[in-house]
C-alpha cells in the first residue's frame, strides 16, 4: 500500500514536470477576413505538428476595424496581440516609430532574398525587415474576351489609356446593361483614391513635390481626373460613385462590365465558375500607361508583423516564419491546389512550372514588378507608396480628397472644382502638420 | 369615444401601416433570405435571388469557423450586466431628481446628456490606457463598466421622465405611514414604475447588445461579443455576403426574439405617461 502511494506520488511529480516542460505558449494573431488568411486557419495542423508547444488564437476582423484596433494597441503598447496583419501603408510608418520587432534573424532556410524586391522594399525600414509579406497584390485590367472579340479589338498585353477608352466605347451596350468599363468611385483612401492615385502616376501626376507641396493644381492631375470622369460618365455603370471593389466584382461576375481595372486578387474570383457567370471569358492585361514610363497599377501586401513589447517574441517569430515560408506555399498547393496559393511574395513561386500554369500568375508578377513604392511617380517624390503616401496624415487626406473626387463623379461638382478644393484642403492640412514650412 | 372611420379609410390606413412596417423590416428580411443562399446566388439580381435554391451551407461554414456560443454568452453577460448595474445606479438617482429636485437638477440632467454628445473615439486612447493599466483589456467586467457608463445618462433620463409622472402625493402618503426611504423606493415607487423600468431595461439591453465601438476596441478574444463575430465576416475585398448574412442573422436573432416577445411591454413603457 505504502509502495503504491509512493508510486502515485512519483507519477504525479513526473507528470507535473513534463507538463511544465511542455508548457504551451499561446500567441494571438490579428488578421483580416480574406480568403488566404481564412485558408491558413484551416491548415494549422501542419504548424502544430512542427511546433507542438505553440498554440495560435485568431482574431479575424474586417480590414478597417482591424486597422483601428491594432493601431490603438500598438501605439499604446496594449500587448493584446503577438502577431498583427498590417498593410504596406502602416509598415513603414510603424517601423519608423520603432513599434515593430525587426525580422533580420529569421532562419536561413527562410530565404529572405527570395522575397520579391518590390514587396520587400516597402517593408524595409533603415535596412531592417520589419514585416514578412503573406500575400501581395497589384492591380491589372480584367476584360471580357468575348466582348472584346465582338468589338473587333485585341487587347494588347500592355495597353495604353487611349486603347482602354477606345475599347470601352466599343464594348458599351447600355440597353443590354453592358458597360465598357467599371472602376472604383466610392470615396475612401483605400477605395477610389487607391485607384486614382495609381492612375495619376501613369499621367505623370503626383501627390506632393519634393517640398511636400500638393500638386492638384498641376496639369497632370487635371488630365487624370478629366480622363477618368469622361471614361466613367460615358462608358461606366450608373451610380458608379458608390462602387467599390465588391460592387464592381458583383457587376463583373454578372457580365455587366467589359473591363475592370482592380486588384489582382479579383482574378481568382472572376474565374471561379461557382460564383462568376463569365468565368471562362476573362482575359488579363497590365494596367494601362501613357508612355511616360509608369503604369497605373498599385502595390499592396498583407504582412505579418510582431509588435515590440510582446512577451512571446520567439513563438511569434516561429509562426511568422512558417506562415510566410516556401514550405507554407507548397502546403497550400498540395492541399488546395496551385491557384489558391497566396500570391505575390516569392520569386520561387513564379519560377515553379506548376504555378506558371495558373492563368493569372504571369500577369500578377509582372504587375507587381511594374510598381515601385520607392519611386512611384514619373518625377521624384519625397514619399514611399504607389497608391498611398506613407505618412500618418494620409488616411484623413486621402479620404477627404476621395470624397471631393467622388462628388465630381456623382455630378455634384466639376473636375476643376474638385481639384481646387483638394488643393486648398491638402495645402492647409500639410501646413498644419508641419510638412510645408 | 371612438372616432367614426369609414371602412375604406380603415383599409387604407391598414395597408399603409403594413407597407411601412414591411419597408422597415425589409433589410432584416433580406439578410435572413441571403443567409440561406450560396455566395454565387447571393449577389444575383433580387428576383434571381428569390428563385434560386435554398441552402444551410453558410451556417455550417460560420459554425465551423467561429465559436458562436462564446460570443453569444459574452453578449448576454455584457448587456445584462451593464443594464442591471445601470438600473441600480439610476433608480435612486432618478428618484432624487424627480421627487427632491435641487436648484441645479435640470443643469445636472443636461450635463449628463451632454456626455453623450462627445464622439466616442475622442476618449479611445485615454480609456485604452486605463484599461491596459488596470488589466481590464479583453475582460467582461471592463466592458460591463464601460457600457454602464455609456448608457447611464439615457437610463437616468428615461427613469426620471417616468418617475415624474407618478404623483408625489402617493410617496408622501407612504412616508406618513412610516415607510423608510428604502421601502418607499422598493415597495411603493418601483411597482408603480414597473412599465417604465421594464422598457428602460429592454432598451438598454438592445443598446448594449448592438454597441459596436467599445466592444470591438476593448476586446480581443475572451470577452469579444457578437459584434466582433459579425466584423470577422465582413470584407471590403471579396463577396462573402451569404456568410456575412448568416453571421448577422445569428447575431440579431436573440435580440429580435426578445424584442418580439416584449414588444407589448416596450410600447406600454414608451407611451407611459403620454395620456394623463
Amino acid at each position: 500500500m505504502k509502495l503504491s502511494h509512493r508510486a502515485m506520488f512519483g507519477a504525479t511529480v513526473a507528470l507535473a514536470l513534463s507538463g511544465a516542460a511542455m508548457a504551451e505558449t499561446t500567441i494571438t494573431v490579428a488578421t483580416v477576413n480574406n480568403g488566404d488568411m481564412i485558408r491558413m486557419q484551416g491548415l494549422m495542423d501542419a504548424f502544430y505538428a512542427k511546433h507542438p508547444d505553440i498554440k495560435v488564437d485568431w482574431v479575424t476582423l474586417e480590414e478597417n476595424v482591424l486597422r483601428q484596433r491594432v493601431t490603438t494597441d500598438v501605439a499604446t503598447k496594449g500587448g493584446q496581440f503577438d502577431v498583427m496583419t498590417i498593410g504596406t501603408y502602416e509598415a513603414p510608418i510603424w517601423g519608423k516609430q520603432g513599434w515593430l520587432v525587426p525580422l533580420n534573424d529569421l532562419p536561413a532556410d527562410y530565404d529572405v532574398d527570395d522575397l520579391l524586391p518590390a514587396i520587400r522594399g516597402g517593408l524595409t525600414v533603415d535596412g531592417n525587415l520589419i514585416a514578412a509579406p503573406f500575400y501581395g497584390e497589384s492591380s491589372m485590367v480584367m476584360y471580357r474576351t468575348d466582348l472584346m472579340e465582338k468589338a473587333g479589338l485585341t487587347m494588347p498585353e500592355a495597353p495604353t489609356w487611349t486603347f482602354i477608352k477606345e475599347a470601352a466605347a466599343a464594348m458599351t451596350d447600355k440597353p443590354n446593361e453592358v458597360y465598357g468599363i467599371c472602376l472604383r468611385g466610392k470615396a475612401g483612401w483605400g477605395e477610389n483614391m487607391a485607384f486614382l492615385s495609381a492612375m495619376s502616376n501613369s499621367f505623370g501626376a503626383k501627390w506632393f513635390d519634393m517640398d511636400w507641396k500638393p500638386q492638384f493644381d498641376q496639369k497632370p492631375w487635371a488630365d487624370t481626373l478629366t480622363f477618368y470622369l469622361d471614361l466613367m460618365n460615358n462608358y461606366g455603370p450608373p451610380g458608379a460613385s458608390n462602387n467599390g471593389f465588391n460592387e464592381n466584382l458583383s457587376l463583373f461576375q454578372q457580365g455587366k462590365c467589359g473591363m475592370w481595372i482592380d486588384a489582382t486578387v479579383a482574378a481568382s474570383f472572376v474565374t471561379n465558375a461557382a460564383e462568376s457567370t463569365v468565368a471562362d471569358k476573362v482575359g488579363f492585361a497590365l494596367a494601362p500607361d501613357n508612355g511616360l514610363g509608369k503604369r497605373g497599377n498599385w502595390l499592396w501586401a498583407w504582412n505579418l508583423a510582431i509588435p515590440a513589447g510582446t512577451q512571446k517574441e520567439e513563438a511569434a517569430k516561429a509562426f511568422v516564419a512558417w506562415a510566410t515560408s516556401k514550405e507554407y506555399l507548397a502546403l497550400v498547393a498540395e492541399k488546395e491546389g496551385w491557384a489558391n496559393v497566396p500570391p505575390g511574395t516569392r520569386q520561387s513561386l513564379y519560377d515553379n512550372p506548376e504555378y506558371q500554369k495558373v492563368p493569372f500568375a504571369k500577369m500578377t508578377l509582372e504587375s507587381i514588378n511594374a510598381a515601385d513604392p520607392t519611386l512611384p511617380a514619373v518625377d521624384p517624390v519625397p514619399y514611399v507608396g504607389v497608391q498611398f503616401v506613407a505618412i500618418p496624415e494620409f488616411q484623413g487626406l486621402g479620404t477627404a480628397v476621395g470624397q471631393m473626387f467622388s462628388a465630381a463623379l456623382a455630378g455634384s461638382d466639376t473636375a476643376e472644382g474638385a481639384l481646387a478644393k483638394a488643393q486648398a484642403f491638402t495645402t492647409t492640412e500639410m501646413t498644419r502638420a508641419g510638412y510645408i514650412k | 369615444m371612438a372616432r367614426n372611420t369609414s371602412p375604406a379609410r380603415k383599409w387604407v390606413v391598414t395597408v399603409a401601416a403594413w407597407t411601412i412596417g414591411f419597408l422597415i423590416f425589409f433589410p432584416i428580411l433580406w439578410i435572413i433570405i441571403l443567409s440561406f443562399k450560396t455566395e454565387g446566388d447571393a449577389i444575383k439580381s433580387p428576383l434571381a435571388v428569390l428563385s434560386s435554391g435554398w441552402t444551410m451551407e453558410s451556417y455550417h461554414v460560420v459554425q465551423e469557423r467561429s465559436n458562436y456560443f462564446l460570443h453569444f454568452m459574452n453578449s448576454v453577460i455584457i448587456s445584462l450586466g451593464s443594464t442591471v448595474l445601470a438600473l441600480v445606479i439610476a433608480i435612486p438617482a432618478a428618484w432624487s431628481m424627480a421627487f427632491v429636485p435641487g436648484k441645479r437638477t435640470k443643469d445636472l440632467l443636461m450635463w449628463m446628456l451632454s456626455t453623450k454628445m462627445m464622439p466616442a473615439v475622442g476618449v479611445l486612447v485615454p480609456l485604452y490606457l486605463l484599461f491596459r493599466d488596470f488589466g481590464l483589456l479583453d475582460s467582461r467586467i471592463g466592458l460591463v463598466g464601460v457600457l454602464t457608463l455609456i448608457n447611464l445618462p439615457i437610463v437616468v433620463w428615461m427613469l426620471y421622465t417616468y418617475f415624474k409622472e407618478i404623483p408625489g402625493e402617493i410617496l408622501e402618503a407612504a412616508r406618513m405611514d412610516g415607510a423608510s426611504l428604502r421601502n418607499e423606493i422598493l415597495y411603493v415607487l418601483t411597482p408603480m414604475a414597473v412599465p417604465g423600468i421594464a422598457s428602460t431595461m429592454l432598451l438598454n439591453i438592445i443598446l448594449a447588445w448592438n454597441e459596436a465601438f467599445w466592444t470591438l476596441q476593448l476586446t480581443t478574444k475572451n470577452a469579444a461579443p457578437l459584434t466582433q463575430f459579425i466584423a470577422s465576416y465582413s470584407s471590403p475585398e471579396g463577396l462573402f455576403y451569404a456568410k456575412l448574412s448568416a453571421a448577422s442573422t445569428m447575431a440579431i436573432a436573440p435580440i429580435l426574439i426578445l424584442g418580439w416577445f416584449s414588444q407589448k411591454q416596450l410600447v406600454r413603457g414608451l407611451t407611459f405617461g403620454a395620456v394623463k
